[in-house]
């Protein structure tokens, strides 16, 4: 049968396609995907010759889970819609997870304030204008009751963008949940933790690489009795794809960074299978829809067999690359606000096309500030609507096969795993991004990417064509300078109320486990249950572990 | 032949985000200006002060935190207290239209806003800047 297609396609090369081509060339002389994948004008049974099914492809649920990772995938549950949120106070931000709730949201989603990400309390210097922003605010104990205050912690999962405070923001949350009467066992959710990307992109860091891995390793350790359904880290892509990175360099980053996190927890005399199963990976869904698709199962199954033939997992679970989406913040455009609701449309398909387990889509109106109410709702609908409507949550993987979209998973596997190998060669992650070889590939990307824009190579609708006279956005959401003043001074009351010596104490074991090799989780729950503050325990770190500076 | 218009291009507060600043001072640098990038997480204080220790002709702060408002002024009032106030500051980022009076005010002589190309960027500075 192949040699047969051969001959056919030949010939249809010389004639049919030949007698067009001859007349009117096609747009472009080649195509090619953001990760300059060069795109044949069509693809055949000829591109997947060489594809074994059971081996390549295999059923869902299934080694090398390349058609998802649940044997009824959509089918049984529909992926949890999950819009990141929070802003101004704990106060306002429970609001809008309540109204979040009531429209249909499935799962909880914290947005931090960069000084509860950096480790400072709002009354430090350097929070100055940054309080609320970004995020919600977060304290103490007493922000984080108010936070989940009325939302059952064992009825909604929760995933909490956090990285190098991310023991604080867990301790707390477990914390709320003992006083709600619910048990760690049960709790549901995701801390960031995944500290490599910040310094390759995102820019959280407060401690160097080392130190902040053993903290890694530490909630690793914690978790596999205490918490056991909590998923410990999302490796994530999403940042470094902001950032400027291909989808290739997506993959081969955010895997890079997985098996390094793998690594350290075996040398911290963690059990592969005691842990990976834990492992959550987050990515981005940008605009180019096959190779996002693509992107996703390429994903899937090289991380499959690094997993089993590199770390020799015994368990199917330990090898299941589980993953959360977000639309692409960054194709947003302020120009024709309305043209963001079809791009995130667009993206949020692909995601669900590509397998996702949860999904973040973008507002309209986030290239002008943090959305609106009524602009989060339309997002939410749109992965309703993708969801209840559009039909293709109905059928398992419904593109695999497509010749198409296999030689791209081929492609992006290969490609990746071409990277990963490099930055092995160089000793690893951790090793390629002291000597910032991650951050110079983002940011030659970023370039690129810039330049096609502004010679029109590439083209964004309403951005560089197609544009029109317009007035800027101005119903947007803004978040009231008040706020700084308001979270320092229930700041300063929780302080005088506490017991203070016990905060003293409690900040002693800590510094004590940071200077040996005990577990800092412990002290860390302890100090933050008599109300230390998110910037004395930070702090408290900072003196044993150090800061860490960018070069 | 006339000297290379100097610029640093700073990102204050502590937004990580730092796509934008980076691509501008590659672009900057490919246009022929000589160009410093500070780095994330700079205080008011650092900025103004490598702005006058590097004797720079221009500033350019990035911020997509929200945290604009308090800051890009404070950098202009540090530049004139040290009697800098010649070197020229603009500003980029997710700075909402309503606050960019504001910031004119303040001193900040141009905001960018998304969208915006380095190329207008470029023009802006060779138009604003005079060398002596």
């Amino acid at each position: 049968m192949a040699k047969n297609i051969r001959e056919e396609f030949e010939r249809w090369e010389k004639t049919t396609l030949n007698k067009v081509i001859s007349k009117a060339p096609e747009r472009e002389p080649s195509f090619k995907t953001t990760s300059h994948i060069e795109l044949k004008r069509l693809c055949t049974p000829l591109d997947v010759a060489d594809l074994d099914y059971c081996e390549d492809l295999g059923f869902p649920g299934e080694f090398p889970f390349t058609r998802g990772v649940q044997p009824t995938m959509y089918r049984g549950r529909l992926w949890t819609m999950r819009q990141y949120a929070g802003f101004a106070t704990p106060e306002e931000t429970n609001k809008r997870y309540k109204y979040l709730l009531e429209h249909g949201q499935t799962g909880l989603s914290v947005a931090f304030d960069l000084p509860t990400q950096i480790g400072y309390d709002s009354d430090h210097p350097l929070s100055d204008g940054e309080v609320g922003k970004v995020g919600v605010a977060i304290d103490t104990l007493k922000d984080m009751e108010i936070l989940f205050d009325g939302i059952p912690l064992d009825k909604v999962s929760t995933s909490m963008t956090i990285n190098s405070t991310a023991a604080i923001l867990l301790t707390m949350y477990l914390a709320v949940a003992e006083k709600q009467g619910v048990k760690s066992e049960v709790l549901q959710g995701t801390i960031q933790n995944d500290i490599l990307k910040e310094y390759a992109a995102r820019g959280t860091y407060i401690y160097p690489p080392l130190e902040s891995m053993r903290i890694v390793t530490d909630i690793f350790a914690f978790c596999k009795d205490r918490v056991p359904r909590w998923n410990t880290i999302s490796i994530s892509g999403y940042h470094m794809r902001e950032a400027g990175c291909t989808a290739v360099q997506e993959v081969a980053f955010t895997l890079a960074d997985g098996i390094a996190y793998v690594e350290a927890a075996i040398r911290a005399g963690l059990d592969v299978d005691s842990f990976a199963s834990r492992l959550a990976f987050f990515f981005c869904c940008h605009n180019t829809f096959i190779e996002e698709i693509a992107k996703f199962r390429a994903a899937r199954r090289l991380w499959a067999k690094i997993m089993k033939e590199r770390f020799k997992a015994k368990k199917d679970e330990s090898c299941m690359l589980r993953f959360h989406t977000q639309t692409a913040g960054c194709s947003l455009t302020a120009q024709q606000p309305d043209n963001n609701v079809v791009r995130v449309a667009f993206q949020a398909l692909a995601a669900v096309l590509g397998g996702t387990q949860s999904l973040h889509t973008n507002s309209r109106d986030e290239a002008y500030a943090l959305p609106t109410e009524d602009s989060v709702r339309l997002a939410l609908r749109t992965q309703q609507l993708i969801a209840y409507e559009s039909g293709v949550a109905d059928m398992i993987d419904p593109l695999g096969g497509s010749y198409a979209v296999e030689a791209l998973t081929d492609e992006i596997e290969k490609k990746s795993m071409e990277y990963i190998e490099k930055i092995e060669a160089m000793g690893g992650a951790i090793k390629a991004i002291e000597s910032g070889f991650i951050q110079g590939e983002i940011g030659e990307s970023a370039y690129q990417y810039q330049k096609e824009i502004e010679t029109k190579k590439r083209i964004i609708v309403g951005l560089n064509q197609f544009q029109i006279e317009e007035e800027p956005l101005r119903d947007i959401l803004r978040i009231k300078p008040e706020v700084e003043q308001y979270q320092k001074e229930k700041l300063a009351k929780v302080k005088k109320e506490r017991d203070n010596t016990k905060v003293k104490e409690t900040l002693a074991l800590l510094k004590k486990a940071a200077q040996g090799t005990d577990n800092v989780v412990p002290p860390i729950l302890e100090a933050v249950k008599v109300y230390a503050t998110l910037g004395e325990i930070s702090d408290t770190l900072r003196e044993v572990f150090g800061e860490y500076k960018e070069r | 032949m006339a000297r290379k218009i100097r610029v640093l291009i700073a990102k204050p507060g502590l937004d990580g985000h730092d796509r934008g600043a980076k691509v501008i001072a590659r672009a900057l640098r490919d246009a022929g200006m000589e160009v410093i990038y500070t780095g994330i997480r700079q205080t008011p204080e650092q900025i103004a002060n490598a702005a006058i220790q590097e004797d720079v002709d221009v500033v350019g702060l990035s911020s997509l935190s929200g945290a604009h408002n308090n800051l890009f002024p404070k950098v202009v009032q540090i530049l004139r207290d040290k009697k800098a106030e010649d070197i020229l500051v603009f500003g980029g980022g997710i700075i909402p239209v309503d606050d960019i009076p504001g910031l004119k005010k303040a001193g900040i002589r141009e905001i960018f806003q998304p969208g915006a190309s380095t190329e207008d960027i470029i023009k802006y500075i060779h138009r604003n800047v005079q060398l002596e």
